[in-house]
């Protein structure tokens, strides 16, 4: 073992005989054998590479990808694939980092963090790392405005790409402006388009926020080094406490609740469940149509903003479905009437994370220590705003306009007769969609016949397959154990450390962390203690399910979940670091939570009596 | 010449007159915190007393007879002049004050034959060291004009425990320097007491608290005849980080038949349960907090819960010495940038870094 990589914070992980089950012994669920048929060769485990792939540790990212990822939607992963690690490696070249790896195994992703232990090599890249990292952290805050500058010019030019049924005969205008250029070509053109602006919104998402993880990271550590048991809200309680935008769109609820009953309508949006009789009984109103034009108003950009962590298609954003948004508006009318205050607490917060800073300042042993304090903490407060902003940019605004523009192109093959259903077309991988549009556009051309029933053999072949792979449960990691946790998004985002990897062994071994344990040990995430109900939410769909009073179960959160965080008293999720979602959004509503229990959702069933310390990071079930 | 001060009126200038344990109560009460009131009999007092007929030129005299090289001969030595002490006759005029302090206190506290807790209040500089050398003596549930009297002058007597006379023998402190206040202070009747460190005592980590506490009172956290709950408080968020309830076995409490205190097993029910809620853990970590801005350093504080009305009340406050007194390690060995800091992150070095141990 190197002491490059198990110094400092880190500990080894025990028993170097223990493993995760190999990757290769992994079988398909009965009738689902074909599943490879869905994905591109490159992200299977094959023989021409096992003896790298078996000695890696490879976990589940249900983090991000809780199902079986659609073949579309694997564009998600393997943009960052790509386009994440390229930064790690080529771009900065973090020393320690090779790039985490992805492989698919029957259909669910599991990612591989590679560090590098040999000492020379580290030292190499050193000099790299510093120089390029150096520029970025010195320039941080004008690349910044450039990168929104960049996100915004990208997101635009996104929604200029249409994608339209082929026309029987291009119009007139086509032959008069000398143009060139057919439908048939446009489609085949700004499918290419669509592909690119993902991969180049990709390239700017990490862009920054890589560098930014490792500046909050080495805040993080810092504290724990310097106060250990700081509990980890606390330490993002000193970053916090600035106007993210994250919150803009709640925000936007709350201003627009205050002025339905301004304009003395909010019974009318209060009585209807559904948001198209709200929208209906409001603009029979006398003042309605003001509200109306205040809500459409909201929604560019607000309302793009998903109901998941966006990584996926099934999330869709307000602007889709109003329900979310609806339901939170009818939680804060009735507050308001109650006289409840509703805003929330962010001028509190601001004074607040000063006056801890300081305390935590004046604890320190010297005063060169105070020093190197406050310049983490400087720096780590100067991309904080990145790291949480960016998520809207990318994930929300970004990738919920993406995922409409694909069922454009859905639509087009729908109307083509090679899907039957425009949702369909996630079934497609992003390359067999090229062969798709191809084959359309030889039938269109020729106007003899194209091969539509292949493809919608396909995908209903493929259905069949998702089916049975949705009712598998993936382990939680393959392979070999590490013997340290270091890479620093592994830790952050993922939530995962060296007990992590500890715990999943024991519970594999049927240790102390098996069944039987009424206790689950997660991140401390947000303060505070809660004793309720507990309602294990799966997905998104679900959500309505959840009861005022309950405490929410769930694989993870995303921040639209907020309505829901108004009825609440505290979040539980399997997945995620203290950085993560789930963590932020508990924090700012004032919420206890504990996020990354890796078993939450297995553990606790609805209706239990649970309690969660989001000071210590235990749940305990109390039935 | 004044033999009784209030506690109102001691502050850390009158440690030569009123040594450092009613120094330090005045001191809580000047910061606006909860002290149970009494006052102190000062060293004035004390010399009145010594001067008084032949009762120095009698310990003078034990004194230089004894044979230190002895363990026998000093342990003998203290039986001599501590029975000498405890019998020579206490000048009236300081008598006649500290009843008239002490009738005033029960009748504020509106209760004659008033409760008290007479403790000795040490004058030397290092108070650790004067506990450690067994000098400081405390009588709990002291009742009435003619004990507290008495239980005063064995504080006194205090001074010739052996480990008193060896430790001032090896300190050369001159037998004229030698002079003891005692502290007064109306009995709290603890439901739970303790004590709380204004630091981590486990690592010095000054953003933390720890609070240890038991049921009746801290004479068994003190002496460790207890296991007791233990708390650990983020100092700066005021959050309970970790709590550790043990099991308790016996409790200090007043026996109020025998008029005195006795140690009594816990009854199951209670043994196992934390001898302090959550908030006031957090209200006791506050005003932890508030001792140690008015001291400007890290303070150990003894404190108990009162049994009938739950207020929570101060006993005692001294610097902390075990940590203050050593250089704690520093994180940072090397002055750096931001960057150098996230690379030492990324590589795993911590804070360029030295453990924190």
């Amino acid at each position: 073992m190197d002491d490059l990589t198990t110094a400092g914070g880190t500990t080894p992980v025990n028993g170097s005989s223990r493993r995760f089950p190999s990757p290769f012994e992994i079988e398909a669920p009965p009738g689902a054998e074909d599943w490879r048929r869905l994905y591109p060769y490159y992200y299977l485990f094959s023989d021409d590479r096992r003896e790298y792939e078996e000695e890696q540790f490879w976990f589940f990212d249900g983090m991000h990808n809780p199902e079986p990822v659609y073949p579309f939607d694997s564009i998600m992963p393997e943009s960052w694939w790509v386009f994440l690690n390229q930064y790690l490696t080529r771009v900065w070249q973090v020393p320690p980092t090779l790039g985490i790896d992805q492989r698919l195994v029957n259909g669910y992703l599991y990612v591989s963090p590679t560090t590098i232990t040999d000492p020379n090599v580290i030292e190499e890249r050193v000099a790299v790392f510093m120089e390029r990292a150096g520029f970025y952290y010195e320039n941080w805050d004008d690349l910044y405005e450039k990168w929104v500058a960049k996100a915004e010019d990208c997101i635009g030019r996104l929604r200029e790409l249409t994608f339209e049924p082929l026309p029987d005969l291009e119009p007139m205008e086509m032959v008069t402006s000398g143009r060139g250029l057919t439908s048939g070509y446009d489609l085949l053109a700004n499918y290419s388009r669509l592909l690119e602006n993902m991969h180049e919104m990709a390239n700017y998402h990490f862009e920054l926020h890589m560098l930014g993880y490792g500046a909050i990271m080495a805040f993080s550590d810092f504290c724990k080094t310097a106060f250990p048991g700081i509990p980890d809200q606390t330490i993002a309680k000193m970053l916090g406490g600035v106007e993210l935008l994250l919150f803009r769109p709640d925000d936007e609820i709350r201003k627009l609740a205050r002025l339905a009953l301004e304009l003395g309508l909010a019974d009318a949006i209060t009585a209807h469940d559904k948001p198209d009789d709200a929208l209906a009984a409001v603009a029979e109103r006398e003042r309605g149509q003001e509200w109306l034009d205040a809500l459409e108003a909201a929604k560019e950009p607000w309302f793009w903003f998903s109901t998941g962590p966006g990584y996926c298609h099934q999330h869709r954003a307000w602007v889709d479905d109003l329900t979310v948004p609806f339901s939170a508006m009818r939680g804060y009318i009735e507050k308001l009437e109650q006289g409840i205050d509703i805003s929330r607490p962010l001028r509190e917060l601001v004074g607040e994370r000063e006056r801890i800073a300081t305390e935590y300042a004046e604890a320190l042993p010297t005063e060169q220590d105070r020093e190197a304090f406050q310049q983490v903490l400087a720096l780590a407060r100067q991309v904080y705003p990145l790291v949480e902003n960016h998520n809207f940019y990318v994930e929300h605004w970004h990738h919920s306009i993406f995922w409409n523009k694909v069922r454009e192109l859905g639509m087009v093959l729908q109307a083509g007769d090679f899907l039957e259903d425009s949702e369909d077309v996630f079934l497609l991988h992003r390359y067999d969609i090229y062969k798709a549009i191809f084959d359309l556009l030889t039938g269109w051309a020729t106007t003899n016949p194209a091969r539509p029933a292949y493809w919608r053999a396909e995908v209903a072949e493929r259905k069949r397959i998702m089916e049975k792979l949705r009712s598998w449960a993936p382990p939680t990691a393959l392979g070999k154990p590490p013997e340290a946790v270091t890479e620093a998004a592994t830790v952050m985002l993922w939530g995962i450390t060296a007990e992590t990897v500890e715990q999943w062994l024991s519970a594999q071994d049927g240790g102390a962390d098996g069944e039987d344990s009424n206790e689950l040990k997660g991140f401390a995430a947000s303060p505070g203690i809660a004793e309720g109900p507990a309602r294990v939410i799966l997905t998104v769909g679900e959500l309505d399910q959840v009861q005022t009073g309950e405490i929410l179960v769930c694989p993870i959160t995303a921040p639209s979940w907020a309505p829901v965080f108004a009825r609440i008293e505290g979040a539980v999720s399997d997945i995620g670091g203290i950085m993560s979602h789930a963590a932020i959004v508990s924090r700012e509503y004032g919420l206890p939570a504990v996020v990354g229990t890796g078993f939450g959702t297995k553990r606790i069933k609805t209706g239990q009596r649970i309690r969660i310390d989001g000071s210590t990071g235990i749940v305990t079930v109390l039935d | 010449m004044a033999f009784t001060v209030p506690f109102e009126e001691c502050d850390a200038g009158d440690i030569r007159r009123v040594g450092g344990k009613c120094a330090s109560l005045g001191e809580l009460l000047r910061a606006g915190l909860d002290v149970p009131p009494g006052f102190a009999v000062t060293t004035d007092a004390h010399r009145l007393f010594l001067d008084c007929g032949d009762l120095r030129a009698r310990e003078d005299e034990l004194l230089g007879r004894i044979d230190y090289e002895h363990v026998g001969a000093v342990a003998e030595a203290s039986r001599e002049l501590r029975a000498l002490v405890e019998q020579a006759p206490v000048p009236e005029p300081v008598i006649a004050e500290v009843k008239a302090s002490y009738t005033a206190l029960a009748r504020r506290a509106g209760r004659a034959d008033l409760p008290v807790a007479v403790r000795s209040s040490a004058t030397a500089e290092d108070m650790s060291a004067a506990s450690f050398a067994g000098q400081l003596q405390t009588y709990l549930w002291i009742s009435g004009e003619e004990p507290v009297i008495e239980y005063m002058r064995r504080c006194w007597s205090g001074f010739f425990t052996p480990e008193a006379l060896t430790y001032r023998r090896r300190m050369e402190i001159p037998p004229d320097e030698a002079l003891m206040s005692v502290a007064i202070q109306q009995m709290v009747d603890a439901r739970t007491a303790g004590v709380m460190f204004t630091l981590n005592p486990v690592n010095g980590d000054r953003s933390k608290i720890m609070i240890e506490s038991t049921w009746g009172l801290g004479e068994a956290v003190v002496s460790g005849e207890v296991d007791p709950d233990r708390f650990l408080i983020d100092k700066v968020i005021l959050a309970v980080l970790e709590r550790t309830i043990a099991s308790k076995q016996i409790e200090y409490r007043l026996d109020p038949e025998l008029g005195s205190v006795v140690s009594t097993p816990i009854e199951d029910v209670r043994r196992d349960e934390a001898s302090l809620s959550d908030p006031e853990v957090l209200e006791l970590a506050k005003l932890g907090k508030q001792i140690e801005k008015h001291y400007g350093r890290p303070m150990d504080v003894e404190w108990a819960v009162d049994a009938t009305r739950g207020e929570l009340f101060l006993l005692q406050a001294r610097a902390e010495t075990v940590w203050s007194q050593r250089e704690r390690p520093a994180l940072v060995d090397k002055k750096g940038t931001a960057l150098d800091y996230v690379l030492a992150d990324l590589l795993g070095r911590g804070t360029t870094a030295k453990e924190a141990t």
